[in-house]
């Protein structure tokens, strides 16, 4: 009695795993936000389409591998009275035969593989737009050097324009993480990596530095924003204009504020200040979010980063400037008024 | 124990502190390899609360029971505890326990240098966990990548903690490969040919020269780094014009081989259990000999595997993927001689063979997602996430630690003289089993949908907190699993049924001798004819040649077994060089102190013996 349901066990345990991968697709597992199987670009779908041809593959052998084993072991379990088995030692044969099945079965993934190697490290076409990326603990700073633009921790891009990213590293090694739009290309101090890709459609993607960088490594985030190429136009257009003055009286004061404290040492405001340590500030108003990407970019949040940035974003190199009560507020409406 | 009295022949009456002066003053290599796996289990449990904390953080988003810096010196501390203060040392136990066993030796080739080993590695895992009490405790991850580990970066002494603990590890284990190389080599009983040497021995001996060749790689790594942090050289500053991925590259031609230096014991012990529980011979045992050295001679080779992302260029991505995915074939090899071996067999269920069934299982799913990423535009998409995460703990948990367990379980009752109990042990296996796949298997979902490893906090709209959720559920399982194994062992303990010498119809040589085994091992040492030496004593070969009962020799005297006598210069010259070591975090001037003092208990170690010209090297002790 023990011994069938012991033998059940293995079989019930198969089909529960089963049924946990069909519910997980079933429940749209796959769409969150960050997904790697519903890739957004060229980039994307060639890497896609041969993790898809290996999981096949290895899907069928794990079958038969772990079917074998179960059916073995359900099959020759000890029976009362049994004699001794036959010494089988081995068999030259069988032995030969898989391990050329193991050797073909790897060149069907090396085929494809090789290709695609070669074909998404390509130099870039000249007429790409580029974007000179830099990872640092722990926020990203986006740069387009033919459009004079620096933007911080958001990333604008065109949709269908082949995008030539060069990434370099001020401090540690990080690593550039955008899982919809492709695959991940480590920032190095010391030298410059390179990705290129051409995002498919407008939509919004987050990204996040994927290697280990120190204290604040899970909160280097960042938002990529593909706009149709109009609306990259536009916001192009938007960016390159001076930060309008702040007509608010609260954000003049905050504005005030910003130029006679140790802000203006590590931020840029064009027209105001050439800081380079911390994110570029210019048009701070116009993006959705703050701390990289930790939170929505709203005049409360902005007030209780600068009270204390440390709270939201352990080891962050900004200190507490020790803006306490209108201060943070002053400062918040001004950055915000920055569009 | 029982067996202390066996121990203690012809020395003083029993009190705890000659018993405790027994132990550190030991060259047994039987009660060495005790110490080890005490050791072992111990930094496994310790590792075991760090996983489960940092899964507790992370069982929903925007968690707040640890903050950042803890959560990054959890993960440092469970990564490093668990490949070199847990895995290994339990692989280190089996090999001291067990290898002479096997062999049909008495002791291995230097039992001082192996009492020496253990000591050290005692130091050094001693070292490593100072950190806690300092309060600067490793936060630059198991992989400790330049340059984030140097002194601009991580300017607290928890680095120089992990990068000194390390290489007193790695001495240990340097010192622990050689003396296995020679004893496998030199001190095989009469008959005991290569090809008749058991696969756990085999795979041992593999392991050993993984062992030799990897180990300097990490310490050359670590000097250039302790250079970097103590004296500000700039061997992997990019400031002074060098390449922080030349860590890389000597950490990855150190850390792919360890891969190996961890599976390969498990692999061994599955090839001893599968084959006595099947009550049939290892099916192509050549085949799995030679596929183990394959495994090893390759795992020098795939070391850029883990460098995909870093921009190598397509030629070296190309070159590393073809060589990671032959790795698979000796591997897959393998698997298929496991069922081969099981196929047509008589099997009895034990625990053991419950576990080694659960290795293969599980190691041969954690193989399928490790040929995914020998691709690497795949690996682009998978490399430091989840993904990842749920691969190597289907390797390293799923295969080391249910093979390691499964030895443990086979092993027991020669070891300790005592069977564990069998309900509980398949209650252990099936809570571990359900438990680690609860954890694990959703970590594939959450990689491919972008998580990343090492986040101590994550947002809640990304679609993550199901699984993790889940995730977490199943890491308290298994701890619910290894409460079963530690009731277990005490119940056992106190009153388990005694172990007959061959409690499992056992094929190999440590089963013809009483369990737990007299301090000599073999009255007589035995002369091998077979793979399956006893197996054939007992049944015959299986082709014709009839059961061969041992030709009874009257057992010696064992007082005439001369067998080295114990020393305290092993633990005294580990304890030197502690010293040493551990003065660089503290002042030049004990370096200098700890540094002659570890030259003294060189001198009085190596000459120990030296006075003692008219009886000869007891080292050698075996005749």
């Amino acid at each position: 009695m023990r011994k069938s349901l012991l033998s059940r066990i293995p079989t019930a345990l198969l089909l529960l795993a089963v049924a946990l991968l069909l519910s997980s697709c079933g429940w749209s597992l796959w769409d969150s936000p960050m997904t790697t199987v519903r890739p957004k670009s060229g980039f994307g779908r060639m890497t896609h389409e041969i993790f898809m041809l290996i999981s096949w593959w290895t899907l069928g052998i794990g079958i038969v591998v772990e079917g074998a084993l179960l059916w073995v072991c359900v099959h020759f379990r000890e029976k009362p009275g049994q004699p001794i088995p036959k010494q089988v030692h081995g068999h030259t044969l069988l032995e030969v035969s898989w391990t050329i099945a193991f050797a073909v079965v790897l060149l069907i993934f090396a085929i494809p593989t090789i290709p695609v190697i070669f074909e998404t490290q390509a130099a870039p076409p000249a007429t790409s737009l580029r974007v000179d990326v830099s990872g640092r603990q722990w926020w990203w700073e986006f740069k387009y050097p033919d459009l004079k633009i620096v933007t911080a921790n958001e990333l604008h891009l065109p949709a269908g324009q082949t995008v030539a990213f060069n990434l370099h590293a001020p401090d540690v090694i990080h690593s550039f993480w955008m899982p919809q739009l492709g695959g991940k290309r480590d920032v190095v101090p010391g030298r410059v990596n390179r990705i290129t890709l051409a995002p498919d459609e407008p939509g919004e993607y987050p990204g996040q530095c994927a290697e280990y960088c120190g204290m604040s490594h899970a909160n280097m985030r960042f938002r990529v924003i593909v706009h149709s190429k109009t609306d990259f136009e536009k916001w192009v257009a938007g960016q390159q204009e001076p930060p309008v003055q702040p007509t608010d009286p609260l954000a003049q004061k905050g504005q005030e504020l910003f130029s006679q404290s140790a802000c203006v040492g590590c931020h840029t405001i064009a027209g105001v200040s050439g800081g380079v340590l911390g994110p570029n500030l210019t048009h701070f108003g116009s993006r959705k979010s703050m701390g990289a990407n930790l939170m929505a970019n709203t005049p409360g949040n902005l007030a209780r980063w600068i009270e204390n940035p440390g709270h939201m974003k352990p080891g962050v190199l900004m200190p507490d400037l020790g803006m306490r009560g209108e201060q943070p507020k002053a400062l918040a409406a001004y950055l915000l008024s920055l569009k | 124990m029982a067996t202390h009295a066996a121990y203690m022949t012809g020395t003083k009456k029993l009190t705890a502190g000659s018993v405790l002066w027994s132990w550190i003053t030991t060259v047994d290599h039987k009660r060495i390899g005790q110490l080890y796996g005490v050791s072992a289990f111990f930094f496994f449990l310790v590792g075991g609360i760090e996983a489960v904390i940092m899964r507790l953080q992370l069982a929903h988003p925007d968690g707040t029971l640890v903050g950042a810096q803890r959560f990054n010196e959890l993960f440092t501390m469970h990564g490093t505890t668990m490949v070199f203060l847990a895995i290994m040392p339990l692989g280190a136990a089996f090999f001291n326990y067990m290898i002479p066993l096997l062999i049909g030796a008495r002791d291995v080739a230097f039992p001082r240098l192996n009492a020496l080993s253990y000591w050290v590695f005692f130091s050094g895992a001693l070292l490593l966990h100072l950190s806690f009490l300092v309060g600067a405790v490793p936060d630059g991850g198991w992989f400790g990548y330049a340059n984030l580990t140097s002194a601009q970066f991580s300017p607290s002494h928890g680095i120089d903690f992990w990068m000194l603990g390390l290489q007193v590890l790695g001495i240990s284990s340097l010192m622990a490969g050689f003396n296995f190389i020679v004893t496998i080599i030199n001190m095989r009983a009469p008959g005991m040919t290569l090809m008749r040497m058991p696969l756990f021995v085999w795979m041992s001996f593999v392991v050993q020269f993984l062992v030799v060749l990897a180990f300097p790689a990490i310490t050359v790594a670590l000097i250039l780094l302790m250079f970097d942090r103590l004296f500000g050289t700039l061997f992997f500053a990019p400031a002074g014009g060098a390449d922080p991925l030349l860590w890389q590259h000597l950490f990855w031609i150190f850390g792919h081989p360890e891969v190996y230096i961890l599976i390969l014991p498990a692999m061994g012990i599955v090839s001893e259990v599968l084959p006595t529980f099947s009550r049939k011979p290892l099916f192509g045992a050549p085949v799995v000999i030679y596929s183990g050295i394959m495994i090893g001679f390759l795992g020098f080779g795939v070391w850029s595997h883990h460098m995909f992302s870093v921009g190598m260029g397509p030629v070296a991505d190309a070159a590393f993927s073809i060589s990671t995915m032959l790795i698979a074939v000796p591997t897959g090899v393998k698997i298929l001689n496991w069922i081969g071996t099981l196929w047509g067999g008589r099997i009895y269920f034990a625990s053991a063979l419950y576990f080694s069934l659960g290795f293969i299982a599980m190691f041969t799913l954690g193989g399928l997602s490790g040929v995914m990423h020998a691709s690497p535009p795949v690996d682009l998409q998978q490399t430091d996430s989840y993904f990842i995460v749920a691969h190597f703990h289907y390797v390293l948990f799923g295969g080391s630690i249910f093979g390691l367990f499964s030895g443990v379980y086979y092993w027991w009752p020669k070891i300790f003289g005592k069977l564990l109990d069998e309900r509980l042990g398949k209650l252990h296996f099936w809570l571990m089993m359900i438990g680690f796949n609860v954890t694990f298997f959703p970590m594939h979902f959450l990689g491919l949908v972008g998580m990343p490893r090492r986040i101590y906090t994550y947002a809640p709209d990304l679609g993550w907190n199901f699984w993790n959720l889940i995730a977490t559920i199943g890491a308290l399982v298994i701890v619910l699993s290894f409460l079963v194994f530690i009731w277990n062992v005490i119940t056992t303990t106190r009153s388990g049924a005694p172990a007959p010498a061959d409690p499992w119809d056992g094929r190999t040589l440590e089963w013809t001798i009483p369990s737990p085994p007299p301090v000599y091992n073999f009255a007589t040492v035995p002369v091998v004819h077979d793979r399956d030496d006893f197996w054939a004593q007992k049944y015959g070969d299986g082709h014709g040649t009839p059961p061969r009962k041992p030709v009874i020799t009257p057992a010696a005297d064992p007082a005439s077994i001369h067998m080295p006598p114990p020393s305290y210069w092993p633990i005294l010259l580990a304890g030197a060089f502690f010293v040493m070591m551990s003065g660089v975090l503290v002042s030049i001037y004990q370096v200098i102190v700890g540094g002659f003092l570890t030259l003294y208990c060189m001198v009085r170690f190596m000459l120990e013996y030296h006075h003692q010209t008219d009886v000869g090297p007891p080292a050698g002790g075996h005749h």
